[in-house]
C-alpha cells in the first residue's frame, strides 16, 4: 500500500507500523480506513487521555461516570440526571445550519441511548464580532439550526451562553449540552454481551453523507475546508423523535443488552466501542445493512455518519419485538450481525471476510501521547501589563449604556426567542437570567443547568480560566437556589501538537480538576475539540463547562431579577472588581491583559455555600453573581421590572481607576443578593457567622439606577434607557 | 367529558396537553394516527408539533393522516376540536377552518410570552373568560401568521368568528403586539357552528403558576364547565 492512502485518512508512518504489527500483516484499505477513523484524535482521546485523567470523576452523587455516551447523576427518589456536553465546531464553520442541528440532534441520542428522556438543551456558542458580516451569517445559521432541530423534535432549548471575540473568527464555537431523567431501574449501557446476541441497526438508512466527518474534526481549518462539505451531515428532527420515541420503548420493554448511538466515524465506532465495553467480538454482514443509495462501497458505509441511526443488541429472540416497535414508529430494522466471543470485528461481504482486526486494537490499545508542552511567551507580557493609570474615558452612564450594547453583554433574547424553550412544560425559570431551572414532573425536585466559561480569562491564565469557568457555572447554580452536583465539559481548544497549545491544555484541565475538586462536582464526562485554528489564528482556549445542581424544592427557585420594589440589595464579596481581563478593558481600552490573582477555591466553595444557607432560610428574594460588565451592569440586568438605588462601600483615595474597577471590574465571589426588608437583620448576621464580606448596599424600586462609591454620586442612568439597551443591541445588529 | 388527544408522528405537544388537563381535573387519552375512529371522545385536540417533519408546509401531511376522516366527521357532526398551533395549521389545511397559517413575517421563529384579547367569550372554549380581557399566553411558532382574503376575514369578522386577537400589554392592536403579522392580529378563530377552535398561542403551557401562568386554565375550565 502507498504511504500516500494511510497519510490521507490521518495515520502517521509510525501509527501504521504499529497496525501492522498487532496485526502481524499488512492491513487492507478497509481496515486502514477502520483504524485511521478509530484512531484519530476525534475518536481516541489520543492525546488528551493522560490529561483527563486527572479529572475528578467520583462522589456518591455519580451513577454513571466517563466512559459511557453520558454522564448520570443521582438526583434522589430514584430519579437521575444523564447529560453531557460536545462539540459541532468545524462543521458548524463551513455548514452553520446543518453543522449546528445535527449538534443537537448527536448529543441528543447520547442522552437516550442511556434510557433517559431529554428534557433539555443549552448551547455554548463563540463567534468572531458582529461588525464582520461572516460572523453574522454564522450567527444567523447556527441559530436557526439549532431551533429548526430542537423545536421539531420538540427538546426545548433553555439556555446557554455566547461571546463574541476576534479570536473565533473563521472557527465558531458551537458546543451543546443534553440532559435527560431517568429512574435508575432503565439506565442502559452501550456494551455488546452475549454470543451469539444479534447485532441490529435502527432508524435511518445509510448514505453516503458525513463520510470522514471525524477525520474532518481532527485538523485544522483551512481554505479548502469549503470544498469538505460533503462531510457536514444533514440532520432530520422528524426522523429523531420517532427514533427516540422507539429506542425509549425498548430501553422500558427491558429487552436491550446494549445499545449506542452512530455518531462519530458511524458503524466503525459504534461496534468497535460496544465490542470493547463488552469485552467481545462483533461480526457484520455489510449486505444486510439497509441502504438509502446503491453502490456504497464497504469503506462508506462502515465510515458514514448518516444521522439518527442506533446500533442495539437485544437478547436472541426479541429481533421480532424490535421491529414490531420500530415499524409501529414508521421505522426500519434489520439484523446485521451477532455477538461473537472472539475479540475480533470482523465484517462480510457477499459471504467473503473483508476486515478482521481485533476490537482492543482499535479501542484501548489506541495510541496514546505525550505531547511536549511549553509556556507561551505572551503570558508573561500580559500578566506584566500595568493597568493603574486607567483613567475613565467617558461618562460612568455612557460606559455602562455602551456595555450594555456589547454583544457578549446584551440580552440574548434575539437568539431564545428563535428556540422553543417551554416545550415539556417543565421550564421554571426561563432563558435570560442566570442558570435554567426545570421542575422533574412527578417530583417536588428540580434541576439547575448552565453552561459557562470566559475565554478571554482563560487565554490570559488557562489554569485560572478553567477553575472559574467551573465557580462561575457554581455561582450561577447557586445563585436560582440549586446545589451544584456536577459537570460535564466540552474542551475546545487550537492544534495540541503545538507545544503552547498543549500547555493551555494541560493548564486549564488542572483548573478544572482542582475547581471540581474544591467544589465536590465531579467531571461525568464531555468532550475534547482541538484543532480549532484557521491559517490566522488559534482560538481562545474554551474549556466549557456544563453544571447541573438541584433544588429540593423547585418551588424555591430564587429569580435573577429583582421581583418588587422595597427590597433590601446587598453586596456579597469584595465591592472592588477586576479590571484584568474585563469586558470594560477590551472595549474601552483595546487591551487584553493584567495579572489575574490566583483563585481562592476553598473560600468560593465557603460563599456558595453561604449563599445556598441563605437559600434554605427563605432570606433571599433575588440572587446573581457579578460577571462580564461588572457591577454596574448585574444592577442592571436585575433591574428588569425595577429601578435600585446603592452606595458601593469603596474607599478611593485614588479616583479614577478605582471607580472604573468598583463599577465595571469583574472577579470571582462577587454576588448582589436581595432581600425583604424585614429579613435585613437576619440576614446579615447570617453573614457574619459565615465570615463573609457583606454589606447592605441600598433598596429596590423608582425607575433609576443610581450608584455611589463611598457616598459620593458615580452613576445614576434612567432604568429604561439601560434597559432599552440590553434588551434591544443584538436584535437592531442582526436584524 | 371524554377528551381525546390526537398523536401525530412529530407531534411534541401532546403529553404537554395531557398533563394539562390532568392539573385541570380532567383524564384525557392519546389518539394514535392511524386509527380511523375517535373512540366516541366529546372533544378532539390536536396537539402542537411538527406533524409528519412538516417540512412540506406546516399539517399539510397530517390532514391525510388515517384518523383525520374521523375528526372530520367528529366535527361535522357537531362535536368540539381544538387545533392549538400545528392544530391550528392542520385545521386549516382539512378545511375545518378558513384561511392558512403563513411563514411569519420577520421570517424568524418565535417563541415568547404574548398579550391576547378575548374577542368572544361565548364559545364552548372560553366561556369562563370575561369578554375583552387580556391574558398573556405563550406563542411558539415558525409558521402562525394568519392569512385570509378579504371576504373571508370580513365574514369571520362580522359573525364575531375572531376569538383571540394578539395585543400589547395595554390592549393595543398592531405594531409591537402582533408577533407574526397575521391579518386583523388573529390569533385564534372558531368555525361557524362554534365547535371546531383554532388558536397558535399554547394555553397548554399556561395552567400553572411555576410554568407560563396560569391565563390558560381557562379554556380548559370553559370546555369542562360544558359537561353538563
Amino acid at each position: 500500500m502507498e504511504p500516500e492512502v494511510w497519510r490521507g485518512m490521518g495515520l502517521s508512518d509510525d501509527e501504521y507500523a504499529k497496525i501492522t504489527a498487532r496485526l502481524g500483516r499488512e492491513p487492507n484499505y478497509l481496515e486502514v480506513g477502520i483504524f485511521a477513523v478509530m484512531w484519530s484524535e476525534h475518536c481516541s482521546y489520543k492525546t488528551s487521555k493522560p490529561v483527563l485523567r486527572k479529572f475528578p470523576t467520583e462522589g456518591p452523587q455519580v451513577l454513571q461516570g466517563p466512559g459511557e455516551n453520558a454522564g448520570i447523576l443521582d438526583i434522589g427518589d430514584g430519579w437521575g440526571v444523564a447529560f453531557k456536553m460536545e462539540s459541532h465546531n468545524h462543521p458548524s464553520a463551513i455548514e452553520p445550519y446543518q453543522g449546528a442541528a445535527t449538534g443537537v440532534g448527536g448529543i441528543l441520542r447520547d442522552i437516550f441511548t442511556m434510557g433517559a428522556r431529554p428534557v433539555a438543551v443549552l448551547d455554548a456558542l463563540r463567534f468572531g464580532p458582529l461588525t464582520e458580516e461572516n460572523n453574522k451569517l454564522l450567527l444567523r445559521g447556527v441559530v436557526r439550526g439549532i431551533g429548526g432541530y430542537g423545536n421539531s423534535i420538540g427538546i426545548p432549548t433553555v439556555g446557554g451562553d455566547v461571546y463574541f471575540d476576534p479570536a473565533f473568527s473563521g472557527n465558531p464555537l458551537v458546543n451543546v449540552m443534553a440532559v435527560g431523567i431517568l429512574r435508575r431501574e432503565n439506565i442502559a449501557t452501550g456494551a455488546a454481551k452475549g454470543t451469539g446476541n444479534p447485532v441490529m441497526i435502527v432508524g435511518a438508512r445509510t448514505g453516503r453523507d458525513g463520510i470522514h466527518g471525524a477525520t474532518f474534526a481532527s485538523v485544522e481549518l483551512t481554505a479548502e475546508s469549503e470544498s469538505r462539505r460533503s462531510a457536514v451531515q444533514v440532520g432530520d428532527p422528524f426522523m429523531e423523535k420517532l427514533l427516540m420515541e422507539a429506542c425509549l420503548e425498548l430501553i422500558q420493554a427491558g429487552i436491550l443488552i446494549g445499545i449506542q448511538d452512530m455518531g462519530a466515524a458511524g458503524l466503525t465506532c459504534s461496534a468497535s466501542e460496544m465490542a470493547g465495553r463488552g469485552g467481545s467480538g462483533v461480526e457484520i454482514d455489510l449486505d444486510l445493512v439497509p441502504r438509502r443509495e446503491t453502490g456504497m462501497t464497504p469503506y462508506e458505509i462502515m465510515l458514514s455518519e448518516s444521522q439518527e441511526r442506533m446500533l442495539v443488541v437485544p437478547r436472541a429472540g426479541s429481533e421480532a419485538q424490535v421491529e414490531e416497535v420500530l415499524t409501529r414508529w414508521g421505522l426500519e430494522a434489520a439484523t446485521i450481525g451477532r455477538v461473537t466471543g472472539d475479540g475480533l470485528l470482523r465484517l462480510t461481504e457477499g459471504g467473503e471476510v473483508i476486515a478482521s482486526v481485533p476490537v482492543a486494537a482499535l479501542t484501548e490499545e489506541a495510541p496514546v501521547y505525550r505531547r511536549p508542552a511549553r509556556e507561551p511567551a505572551y503570558i508573561a507580557e500580559l500578566r506584566a501589563a500595568d493597568l493603574s493609570g486607567l483613567q475613565p474615558r467617558r461618562p460612568a452612564e455612557d460606559i455602562l449604556l455602551a456595555l450594555l450594547k456589547n454583544p457578549t453583554i446584551t440580552g440574548k433574547s434575539w437568539i431564545y426567542r428563535q428556540y422553543d424553550h417551554q416545550v415539556g412544560t417543565n421550564t421554571a425559570a426561563l432563558p435570560g437570567g442566570g442558570a435554567a431551572v426545570l421542575r422533574i414532573r412527578g417530583a417536588r425536585r428540580g434541576i439547575a443547568l448552565t453552561t459557562d466559561c470566559n475565554s478571554r480569562l482563560t487565554y490570559m491564565d488557562p489554569f485560572y480560566g478553567g477553575a472559574w469557568a467551573v465557580a462561575e457555572a457554581a455561582q450561577n447554580i447557586v445563585c436560582a437556589g440549586a446545589r451544584p452536583l456536577g459537570i460535564t465539559d466540552c474542551l475546545n481548544f487550537g492544534n495540541p501538537e503545538r507545544p503552547e497549545i498543549f500547555w493551555q491544555f494541560e493548564q486549564a484541565c488542572a483548573g478544572v480538576a482542582a475547581a471540581c475538586t474544591a467544589f465536590d462536582t465531579p467531571v461525568t464526562g464531555g468532550n475534547v475539540s482541538f484543532y480549532n485554528e484557521t491559517p490566522e489564528r488559534a482560538i481562545y482556549p474554551t474549556p466549557m463547562i456544563g453544571m447541573v445542581g438541584l433544588l429540593e424544592d423547585v418551588e424555591r427557585l430564587c429569580p435573577a431579577v429583582f421581583p418588587a420594589a422595597g427590597d433590601k440589595i446587598f453586596l456579597l464579596g469584595s465591592a472592588e472588581g477586576l479590571l484584568a481581563g474585563s469586558e470594560y478593558l477590551s472595549q474601552f481600552e483595546g487591551l487584553v491583559a493584567g495579572a489575574l490573582p490566583p483563585l481562592d477555591l476553598p473560600a468560593l466553595k465557603k460563599r456558595l455555600d453561604f449563599v445556598l444557607t441563605a437559600h434554605e432560610g427563605g432570606l433571599l428574594t433575588a440572587a446573581s453573581d457579578i460577571a462580564e460588565g461588572g457591577f454596574a451592569v448585574a444592577l442592571t440586568e436585575m433591574a428588569a421590572a425595577v429601578g435600585a438605588r446603592v452606595d458601593l462601600p469603596v474607599d478611593l483615595p485614588g479616583g479614577g481607576g478605582g471607580i472604573l474597577a468598583a463599577l465595571f471590574g469583574e472577579g470571582p465571589g462577587r454576588y448582589i443578593l436581595t432581600a425583604a426588608a424585614g429579613a435585613e437583620r437576619e440576614l446579615t448576621a447570617l453573614a457574619a457567622k459565615w465570615g463573609q464580606p457583606f454589606a447592605c448596599i441600598g433598596v429596590t424600586g423608582g425607575d433609576r439606577l443610581t450608584i455611589a462609591l463611598g457616598g459620593a454620586a458615580a452613576l445614576n442612568a434612567e432604568r429604561a434607557r439601560c434597559r432599552a439597551a440590553y434588551e434591544n443591541a443584538l436584535g437592531d445588529l442582526m436584524d | 367529558m371524554k377528551i381525546g388527544i390526537v398523536r401525530f408522528p412529530g407531534s411534541n405537544c401532546e403529553t404537554d396537553c395531557l398533563e394539562a388537563w390532568r392539573v385541570m381535573g380532567a383524564e384525557a387519552e392519546m389518539l394514535w394516527h392511524q386509527e380511523t375512529s375517535v373512540r366516541g371522545c366529546d372533544l378532539i385536540v390536536l396537539p402542537g408539533g411538527f406533524s409528519y417533519g412538516d417540512y412540506l408546509r406546516a399539517g399539510a401531511i397530517a390532514r391525510y393522516s388515517p384518523v383525520m376522516p374521523a375528526v372530520i366527521r367528529h366535527a361535522r357532526e357537531g362535536g368540539l376540536v381544538w387545533g392549538i398551533c400545528n392544530g391550528f395549521q392542520i385545521l386549516t389545511e382539512c378545511g375545518l377552518l378558513p384561511g392558512a397559517l403563513l411563514r411569519n413575517a420577520g421570517l424568524s421563529f418565535v417563541c415568547a410570552p404574548q398579550h391576547l384579547r378575548v374577542e368572544n367569550a361565548a364559545t364552548a372554549f372560553t366561556r369562563a373568560y370575561a369578554p375583552g380581557q387580556i391574558v398573556s399566553l405563550p406563542v411558539n411558532h415558525g409558521e402562525g401568521n394568519y392569512y385570509i382574503d378579504a371576504a373571508g376575514l370580513q365574514e369571520l369578522e362580522e359573525e364575531g368568528r375572531v376569538v383571540f386577537r394578539y395585543v400589547t400589554e395595554s390592549g393595543a392592536e398592531g405594531g409591537a403586539g402582533n408577533p407574526n403579522g397575521s391579518v386583523n392580529n388573529i390569533a385564534g378563530i372558531v368555525s361557524r357552528a362554534g365547535n371546531v377552535l383554532g388558536m397558535m398561542p399554547h394555553p397548554e403551557r399556561a395552567v400553572e403558576s411555576l410554568i407560563g401562568g396560569e391565563d390558560g386554565g381557562g379554556m380548559f375550565r370553559s370546555v369542562l364547565a360544558g359537561k353538563e
